[in-house]
């Protein structure tokens, strides 16, 4: 009998035409219903003018990540550049030295959701390091987590230099120095290459490493160059975004239940990035997604320039709106909302899959506060 | 007297200060490595779907207590309340409500994605209305579970004047007719209660449970049918089979109320008669150790209530309140029941063919028994599809 009950779903459809089929209806008996609440008991406490927006036909993550706990708040994870301490060096050069620490800490990727990373610096991604085209770049690195760990930059250095198992691995308890000239200039990142790679990359070890070009150095276009470099008021004048799209395995079998940018599953559609329109804006985006081979990035009712690796000071991709990322591939994105009017624009990953599991966000366009 | 209550409490007493002394001291925590994250278990046991979306009834199992953190429905996170809020402890339910709008007739995965990441996936086969509790719903109901109970068993007692004058040949085909339906049942009880076991709650061990309410009932009713030393009358064998294949048909009816209320199956007039063509042999199983008598009509429709009205019942309760573990257990206690009515027609087949047994006695036995057998799975497969 049994055995009928299953079969008989496979011919559903011509089951239904026989006999007494029921209405339907709803069966009100011992359901809850009602006011939605997160499942921790405390009622949603979203902005108003963003219910509409974020409730997003239900489709979102239920509550509020503790970020206290986390000790990294995904609003200023976009912005807080970490340019190290800066001292002379040869040349006219500057030595800019990081302290980076390799350590376990359980981590609320989504609300409720608490996920055992292995972090740099407490947080995943790990610092944004921003340096300058031609810095000395010296990172001590100490291991103070529980497996053996390395520090791998994208960028130009010694194979002694390389942070992979036999050059720069370490083991904790232990640590090493690393040290290269920033080159080339672009939108890098840096992640563990310690055994097993998948796991090692997927548990949180990576974060974004930034090489402003040198105006100096690159004289026809110098203007564009000091658009890029940190400090400069042309670089005031725009609004800058790093976004690293990263996901999580939560059960352990190599496939995704959580994407994001910046670690936190809808962190910017509970809280949407204000931008001033009359400003231009530009995000550093990184791939270190795990598991699946392709992430991307789509903008809202606007079009973007997209600079590849951004390792060049034209754009590789003129008024494009979806760009696709490779694992570990990385640019970097420019757009103005100048011509619009205010209110909330999406972006999201244009796998809707990726989207529905938390990697989607708002850009709340603002007229400039007086 | 004290010194009985002395020697019992001791024992107790002693195994709560090693309880007390193991947790004060907790001598395997060091060599062990202290405590490991604990395991988790999510069972969904009820489903209901409506305008307001997908209901879902689940308990909790494993070491500890089950936070649920998200939910994915198809792959994407939704929204969802949680009532009664917070951690569930072992053991407990809660009622999730999502305000999915789901498709009629296609398929909805749930994923529920705990405080710890680890993920429990619920399929919705066919997404179909569960029935609104309304006498609409009452009345189809009954009216599906008397062609599933009532009605079949009827149509078999229609049997009793052609078996009644057949003589003795035709006592002896009867019996080992009924001893073959009441074999197939019991397996069939049996493997089905095993079967809805496995989708229980791991916490609540169903699986065993079948096994320890299957042998006590039969025990049981063993126990109260020789209470008084002298075994069944004829009546009272009738009435035990009638009995135990309503237990039975409770049992058929939870299985497929449920079946037509989450949508895995329409009530087809097709499957209906197919139940009714199944179960008709159960009727001439009640009134074959009547043969001998002469039982009033008043008696015979007694035992069809006894032995049909069940099916109703069940087919309330699976359409509108059906748990797994309940339903494995309404069929442990079937398989109980038909077990002792199939050794207490064994032996009354063995006192009927008495200490000289003749050569005619064995063909007519095994025939019964091998017709018997046959109709059931034959019949069987008119509602196997």
């Amino acid at each position: 009998m049994q055995n009928w009950l299953r079969s008989a779903t496979s011919r559903r459809g011509l089951l239904r035409l026989g006999g007494l089929s029921f209405v339907a209806g709803a069966l009100g008996a011992a359901r809850a219903q009602g006011v939605v609440k997160d499942p921790q008991g405390s009622a949603s406490t979203y902005p108003t003018p963003i219910q509409v927006h974020a409730d997003h036909g239900g489709m979102i993550t239920v509550g509020q990540v503790d970020s206290s706990r986390n000790g990294f708040e995904p609003s200023k994870v976009l912005s807080d550049w970490d340019q190290g301490v800066a001292s002379p060096w040869a040349g006219g050069r500057t030595l800019r030295e990081f302290v980076i620490t390799a350590e376990d800490k359980e981590i609320e990727i989504a609300p409720g959701i608490m996920f055992p990373a292995w972090t740099y610096s407490g947080r995943v991604p790990g610092p944004t390091l921003r340096v300058t085209e031609g810095d000395r770049v010296r990172i001590i690195f100490s291991n103070a987590g529980s497996h053996i760990h390395t520090m791998h930059f994208h960028g130009i250095h010694s194979a002694r230099m390389d942070g992979v198992p036999g050059a720069g691995e370490v083991r904790p308890g232990e640590n090493f120095v690393y040290e290269f000239d920033a080159f080339p200039f672009g939108c890098h990142l840096y992640h563990c290459h310690s055994a097993p790679l998948k796991r090692h990359i997927h548990k949180g070890l990576y974060g974004a490493f930034i090489v402003d070009p040198d105006p100096a150095r690159h004289p026809e276009q110098s203007e564009l160059a000091a658009t890029r470099l940190l400090g400069t008021p042309q670089n005031a004048h725009w609004q800058e975004f790093v976004m690293v799209m990263n996901s999580f395995d939560t059960n352990f079998d190599e496939e995704n239940e959580v994407y994001a940018v910046n670690t936190v599953a809808h962190a910017y559609t509970h809280r949407p990035i204000p931008i001033e329109r009359e400003r231009p804006a530009r995000i550093y985006l990184v791939n270190v997604t795990e598991f699946d081979p392709i992430n991307s990035f789509h903008l809202h009712a606007n079009f973007f320039d997209y600079y590849d690796t951004g390792t060049s000071l034209s754009p590789t991709l003129k008024t494009v709106d979806t760009v696709m990322l490779c694992q570990a591939q990385r640019g970097i994105i420019e757009f103005t909302y100048n011509d619009h009017e205010p209110g909330l624009y999406m972006f999201h990953a244009h796998q809707s899959e990726f989207a529905e599991l938390g990697w989607m966000g708002f850009f709340d366009v603002r007229d400039a506060v007086a | 007297m004290s010194r009985a209550i002395v020697q019992i409490a001791g024992p107790f007493a002693a195994l709560f200060l090693l309880i007390a002394a193991f947790f004060a001291y907790e001598p395997l925590r060091k060599p062990f490595g202290g405590e490991p994250p604990p395991m988790e278990e999510l069972t969904v046991e009820r489903t209901v779907l409506d305008e307001s979306g997908i209901a879902l009834q689940v308990r909790a199992g494993g070491t500890g207590s089950v936070s649920i953190a998200q939910i994915q429905v198809d792959g994407a996170y939704w929204r969802f309340a949680q009532d009664p809020p917070g951690a569930l402890p072992r053991l407990s339910v809660a009622w999730i409500s999502i305000p999915y709008p789901w498709v009629e007739g296609e398929t909805h995965k749930i994923l529920f994605v705990t405080r710890t990441g680890i993920t429990f996936e619920h399929e919705i086969e066919v997404a179909w209305p569960t029935p609104r509790v309304d006498t609409q719903s009452f009345g189809r109901l009954t009216l599906a579970g008397l062609f599933l109970g009532v009605l079949p068993i009827a149509l078999g007692m229609l049997f009793y004047p052609a078996l009644k004058s057949g003589g003795s040949i035709a006592f002896q085909f009867a019996l080992a007719l009924t001893l073959g339906l009441l074999a197939f049942l019991l397996v069939d009880t049996l493997s089905n209660a095993l079967e809805i076991a496995e989708k229980a709650a791991p916490g609540l061990k169903s699986g065993l449970l079948v096994w320890i309410v299957a042998a006590l009932s039969s025990l049981l009713l063993w126990g109260l049918a020789h209470w008084r030393g002298e075994g069944f009358t004829s009546l009272g064998l009738a009435a035990s089979i009638a009995f135990a294949i309503g237990v039975h048909n409770l049992g058929e009816g939870l299985a497929v109320g449920s079946a037509f209320a989450t949508g895995a199956a329409a009530l087809g007039g097709f499957l209906l008669l197919g139940f009714t063509v199944h179960n008709v042999t159960e009727g001439i199983g009640i009134v074959a150790p009547l043969l001998k008598r002469k039982p009033s009509l008043l008696v015979l429709a007694g035992l069809v209530c006894l032995a049909g009205l069940p099916a109703v019942l069940g087919l309330w309760l699976g359409a509108f309140a059906f748990t797994n573990h309940w339903a494995a257990l309404a069929l442990a206690l079937g398989a109980g029941a038909i077990l002792q009515v199939t050794i207490e027609i064994g032996l009354l087949l063995r006192q009927q063919i008495g200490p000289k047994s003749q050569s005619r006695d064995y063909p007519v036995i095994l025939g019964g028994l091998i017709v018997g057998v046959a109709i059931m799975y034959l019949t069987g497969l008119l509602v196997e599809i």
